[in-house]
């Protein structure tokens, strides 16, 4: 139990969860709550696991995941946007539609044999650092660096860019920025779709990367409801949507470090001597999932801060009564 | 963009030339072949009720809506708008009357929001003064820095004109725009829309307020069910009366035929209450108010001056910080919204559909909302169904409400007919008190003159009614006293007659709609 | 509004509905949205190298060939009845309980404990064991269903992800005590049951009425049917049912009516784990006959949302879908890949949501008029 590779590793855990939440947030933003997190990350997960296998190449892979997780999310987004159907229900129906896509396609997948990963590399000079160096900068995958450079190109995109001036409009006020020439359902599908492509590399990045395999259901355990429930904690910022995801990432691994040492702060170790006992920890994760939860609400109702405002309502334009 | 043979007929200086224009909304013909004509550099109002097309027929040369049929010519070139961009890159500017701005985002994020420039990169700085300098240009003055839920209404409509002079339109249709404006907020308003003419600019002034539409606009043309009654009236000598008969097609009777009020014991009594908006910030400071048995209590104010958190706190929807509200000397407030139901208090709220009813549920399940609790309708934990049937068939015969069946969602209803069940069912408990919240917003002449005889009726069987009302016409038509409401407090109470209220206490009420109170206007006149 | 112009010579109008479509429409539209799911799930089969055509088929031999299997497809369709009522009834609130896995999975351990901790002991009467199982299982679902439920009413957090993570949770609680506590020598699978804690079956009566003999369909199902009529007559008969009902269409209003939003939710929640946890209690007392993961976490909670989003939250229509589905559960076990059934749910239900469109607007054709 080394706190610098527990942690060290909770960034890499951490990136899938990184790049599902600002996924998400891109589309919530937009207004269109997406629940289908779960199953565009299994298709993603599938899609890299078997592309990267069939061609060698992993970042075709990559590339195939994000494509793919993409085009499934376009059916919530015709379901929502231009059905105008209920935003929880058809995100459960994709979450369903996602993982059972994947289990088809992925039969027989699990025991495919090995594949080459993406690339892991230390960067020069500043992984001397230390402690801050050896956590961030040492070995870690390629996925976890373009998560480093993700987090702030997504905040200055959304806060400090005309694109992103636009994309806050349509969450918040949909029938404003429709009145000023932008096209809401067209941004809302975009949103969705680039929504979809993160939740398809967050798939990816554990499959090529973090986890390597294809473990059906339990390749992702989850971790799309966790980073649904993320963005509520994050306040819809892909800064503290950030920090969110790398501890929870640090998190899962202090539950596997924990099971090992016979010994504990100078205690025998009761997860050593009786291994069922691990079953609580494992409940951890979701267990604190819900703590975040309350923590966002509670602070949201205190600083009276909410979700974008247009959150989960389809945009109709001018009926009469509007 | 083809010229057209009208267009070349057209003058020199008609900026707006529409044609033919036919709008058919599911089971409404909005716009039954209208023209309308706008020249350079004039203020032109569109006149008509609710529901007459004024709206509709803008939206579509906002580019909102697509024609069914008709051309529009801007100076002298067919235009074919598929969306509002297209009308703005045209010169047609819209300022809505619910105000398209987005709270969250900065008045120079507003105006910038939808263009083309700045490319990528928002040089707030940059765009800050160049929207100030504009701002100066024509007199409206905002901080381009500040948030716009910060804003008030007034500063918020001057947002919304900057956006659209910043797109350099050189059309601006107002839809409604005093609607939300105290007396005095409106004549700077019109001087505002004075000195754009002067520059220029041509202005299409829609509303349904005779007084005014005499006082701003150069020429007037009149909506009725969709079609033109009056097309390029000239204001010159034109009379209240005249635009009325065009407007409604027969003599409006201004005052309803009202008794004189017999004001009994105190039934509510409002005393100094404190009280917070949603937003957490004070929206109630030290309101006091009663309402007597069999009179009519008006509270006149401009939009969100405390009215919506004077209602809920009543209803017992909202809790006050201090103070205290009675009924029947019986303390209501801080407690359950029941309470007050079982006090036989009666709730007609500002909001129909978000509040009033629960649109995908019958009529039956929206009339029985207060009285299931009790017999005959509550049998144990049950409800009885054939019941609360009859119950509801028994109120669509006596408050004329037209739906094939009971079982009828009430989402399907029009916009009388569903106040009409709100009022049925508040008023079928013989309520001795009532708050009613801009009962007739959005109706037509027919059911609003419904609604106000229900009220009167009300007071005349001796109920007690608060009737919160952003028109002053329609305070003036009903109330038998008027409290005048500014930031959560009360300015001054004025007894209204039978007669139509003098100039001067309107004066006086305008001034105290914009914060100043009653003792002080005394000092000065 | 108009989404779209197909051509320059036809458009596409879509009106919302001022009236109410006639009685036969929503059905047909589901049966509609059915087939169409069904023939997108064929597409995809062929794609994968299978035979749709031979894949439904033997969905339907397998399903209700014999009296034997239509017995198989009544046991499989207990505990999805249970779950689509539990589910059914909070989204009838608008609450979006999708922990029903979770409820299901605590009220099979509720049931359990009585018997392994034990609370009763190994020869106590059926007609004390049943009940007092059946008490056990509903207390834990609803204590799994009043978690969410309190933390939405106190704290305004998102049931939806608060509920399913707790699905994970009691995945992991049961497996503590199957693993360790009451694995029986080394497997993880506890003890089985003593006959008295078991739920009778017809095949308990095959001595007087032959034709039972093998038929393992128990009284689960009669319990689940009775369960059904008695959420009928709550939700469309009686005041709290009035009351639920009006929340979920506006809960503005409700609370404008006077009701306890807060009180209800945490009410409902726990109602709504009830019903899945007396659905984990006859899994485990009529089929299962001891506490095992696999057989409990098989999604029955899921498959659950599904039938009662496609039943319109009826109860009593719930009854019939829940034993369609049933079926097709049962015949999914032999098809290959095996995750057929699940994409097949998934596309049913998006087709379903899909479909609800054209209750709501109506589709004209018209020629393109004057304007082009």
């Amino acid at each position: 139990m080394d706190i610098v590779v527990i942690l060290q590793a909770g960034v890499a855990t951490g990136t899938v969860l990184l790049f599902a939440t600002v996924g998400e947030i891109f589309s919530e933003r937009a207004g269109v709550l997406n629940l289908g997190v779960e199953g565009m990350m299994l298709i993603g997960a599938m899609t890299g696991f078997s592309v990267a296998i069939s061609t060698g190449n992993p970042w075709l892979g990559v590339l195939a995941a994000m494509l793919f997780s993409g085009i499934i999310s376009q059916i919530h987004a015709f379901i929502t946007i231009t059905l105008q159907a209920d935003q929880v229900v058809s995100g459960l129906a994709l979450t369903f539609l996602g993982a059972g896509i994947s289990l088809v396609l992925g039969e027989g997948l699990s025991k495919a044999g090995t594949v080459s990963l993406l690339p892991s590399m230390s960067i020069p000079i500043i992984s001397q650092i230390p402690i801050i160096g050896s956590i961030f900068f040492t070995g870690q995958s390629i996925m976890v660096y373009i998560g480093y450079l993700m987090i702030p190109l997504a905040w200055y995109y959304i806060n400090r860019t005309r694109p992103g001036l636009h994309l806050r409009a349509v969450g918040e006020y949909p029938a404003a920025a429709d009145a000023l020439g932008i096209n809401v359902f067209q941004m809302r599908y975009l949103y969705v779709f680039i929504g979809g492509m993160l939740a398809g590399l967050a798939g990816a990045t554990i499959s090529l990367a973090v986890a390597p395999g294809w473990f059906s259901e339990l390749t992702t355990a989850g971790q799309g409801w966790i980073a649904v429930g993320l963005v509520i904690f994050a306040q819809w910022d892909p800064v503290r949507a950030a920090v969110g995801s790398y501890a929870f990432g640090a998190l899962r691994r202090l539950i596997l470090d924990i099971q090992g040492p016979m010994l504990l702060f100078g205690f025998d170790n009761p997860f050593y001597y009786n291994p069922y006992w691990g079953f609580f920890l494992q409940m951890l994760p979701y267990a604190f999932t819900i703590v975040v939860l309350v923590i966002g609400s509670r602070e949201a109702i205190r600083k009276r801060l909410g979700a974008p405002a247009a959150l989960g309502n389809p945009y109709i334009r001018g009926e009469r009564g509007l | 963009m083809v010229k057209s043979e009208s267009a070349i007929q057209t003058e020199e200086n008609t900026v707006v030339r529409m044609a033919g224009i036919v709008k058919r909304f599911p089971g409404v013909l909005a716009n039954d072949h209208v023209d309308f004509e706008l020249k350079r550099g004039e203020i032109h109002a569109l006149l008509g009720e609710n529901g007459a097309g004024k709206s509709t027929l803008m939206n579509i040369l906002a580019g909102l809506y697509r024609p069914d049929e008709g051309e529009i010519i801007i100076r002298g070139e067919v235009e074919n708008f598929s969306s509002p961009r297209d009308a703005i890159n045209a010169g047609i500017g819209m300022v809505h009357q619910h105000f398209m701005l987005v709270p969250s985002q900065t008045v120079t994020e507003n105006v910038l929001l939808g263009l083309d420039e700045p490319r990528f990169f928002m040089r707030l700085k940059e765009y800050d003064t160049k929207i100030a300098s504009l701002s100066e240009q024509f007199g409206l003055k905002v901080d381009p820095k500040a948030n716009i839920w910060q804003l008030s209404v007034g500063e918020q409509q001057r947002v919304e004109i900057l956006k659209m002079l910043y797109r350099g339109a050189e059309v601006l249709i107002m839809d409604e725009p005093t609607a939300v404006l105290a007396p005095q907020e409106i004549k700077g308003l019109f001087e505002i829309l004075r000195s754009m003419t002067e520059q220029g600019k041509s202005i299409i002034f829609i509303s349904h307020k005779l007084n005014e539409v005499v006082e701003i606009a150069d020429r007037i043309s009149v909506l009725r069910r969709g079609k033109a009654t009056a097309n390029g009236l000239s204001s010159e000598g034109v009379t209240t009366k005249e635009l009325a008969r065009q407007m409604v097609g027969r003599e409006v009777i201004f005052r309803l035929e009202k008794q004189a009020s017999n004001p009994g014991d105190i039934v509510l009594d409002v005393r100094k209450v404190f009280a917070e908006n949603d937003k957490g910030l004070s929206a109630l400071s030290g309101l006091s108010l009663q309402v007597r048995a069999g009179e009519i209590v008006g509270v006149a104010g401009v939009a969100g001056n405390g009215q919506r958190e004077l209602a809920q706190l009543i209803s017992g929807l909202r809790n006050c910080a201090q103070g205290e509200i009675l009924l029947h000397n019986e303390k209501i407030s801080n407690r359950s919204t029941l309470y007050g139901i079982e006090q036989g208090m009666a709730y007609v709220p500002e909001d129909r559909t978000q509040v009033g009813s629960a649109p995908n549920l019958s009529v039956t399940d929206n009339v029985i909302m207060k009285t299931y609790r009790q017999p005959p309708i509550s049998r144990g934990g049950l409800l009885d169904m054939s019941q609360a049937n009859r119950f509801a068939e028994e109120l669509k015969l006596a408050y004329d409400i037209i739906v094939p069946t009971v079982d009828t969602p009430v989402r399907l209803l029009s916009g009388g007919n569903l106040q009409r069940v709100i009022l049925a069912r508040e008023i079928s408990g013989r309520p001795d008190f009532m708050v009613a919240v801009q009962p007739t917003r959005g109706l037509d002449v027919g059911a609003i003159e419904g609604v106000h005889r229900l009220l009167l009726a009300q007071r005349d069987e001796g109920a007690g009614v608060l009737l919160v009302s952003e028109e002053l016409e329609e305070l003036f038509a009903l109330s038998d006293r008027i409290y005048v409401i500014y930031e959560g407090k009360i300015m001054g109470e004025v007894n209204i007659g039978l007669e139509e209220p003098s100039d001067q206490v309107v004066d006086m009420i305008g001034l105290m709609m914009t914060g100043t109170p009653m003792e002080k206007i005394g000092e000065g006149l | 509004m108009r989404i779209l112009s197909l051509s320059r010579l036809y458009r596409i109008k879509l009106e919302p509905r001022l009236k109410e479509p006639p009685g036969w429409y929503p059905p047909l539209v589901s049966f509609g949205a059915i087939v169409i799911a069904l023939v997108f799930g064929g597409i995809l089969i062929a794609f994968v190298g299978g035979n749709p055509f031979l894949s439904y088929a033997h969905i339907a031999r397998a399903s209700f060939g014999s009296i034997g299997v239509i017995s198989d497809t009544l046991v499989k369709a207990t505990p999805i009845l249970m779950t689509s009522l539990a589910c059914a009834i909070a989204f009838r609130m608008k609450l979006w309980n999708i922990g029903a896995e979770g409820q299901f999975i605590m009220g099979g351990f509720g049931a359990a404990a009585v018997v392994l901790t034990p609370i009763l002991p190994p020869e106590t009467p059926g007609w004390l064991f049943v009940p007092v199982m059946m008490a056990f299982g509903m207390a834990a679902g609803a204590l799994w269903g009043f978690m969410p439920g309190f933390l939405k009413a106190r704290f305004n957090v998102n049931e939806i992800i608060s509920s399913l993570m707790l699905n994970y949770i009691a995945i992991a609680w049961i497996n503590f005590w199957i693993f360790g506590v009451w694995s029986e020598g080394g497997f993880q699978m506890s003890p089985k049951f003593p006959k008295a804690a078991w739920l009778p079956r017809l095949l308990d009566f095959s001595d007087t009425i032959p034709l039972f003999r093998g038929l393992t369909t128990h009284t689960g199902m009669l319990i689940g049917i009775m369960a059904a009529v008695l959420l009928w007559l709550v939700v469309y008969r009686s005041r709290w049912g009035y009351e639920i009902r009006l929340i979920g269409d506006n809960p503005r209003a409700a609370q404008y009516a006077g009701i306890n939003i807060s009180r209800n939710t945490i009410l409902v929640m726990m109602l709504s784990g009830m019903l899945a946890g007396l659905g984990g209690m006859t899994e485990v007392s009529g089929v299962v006959h001891r506490l095992q993961t696999s057989p409990l976490a098989a999604g029955y909670g899921f498959t659950g949302i599904i039938v009662a989003w496609l039943s319109k939250l009826h109860p009593l229509v719930i009854i019939l879908v829940s034993i369609l589905f049933g079926a097709l559960l049962l015949a999914g076990r032999e098809i290959q890949p095996s995750g057929i059934p699940k994409m097949i749910q998934g596309i049913i239900l998006v087709c379903l949501i899909a479909s609800d469109f054209l209750l709501r607007y109506q589709i004209r054709v018209s020629r393109a008029g004057v304007e082009a």
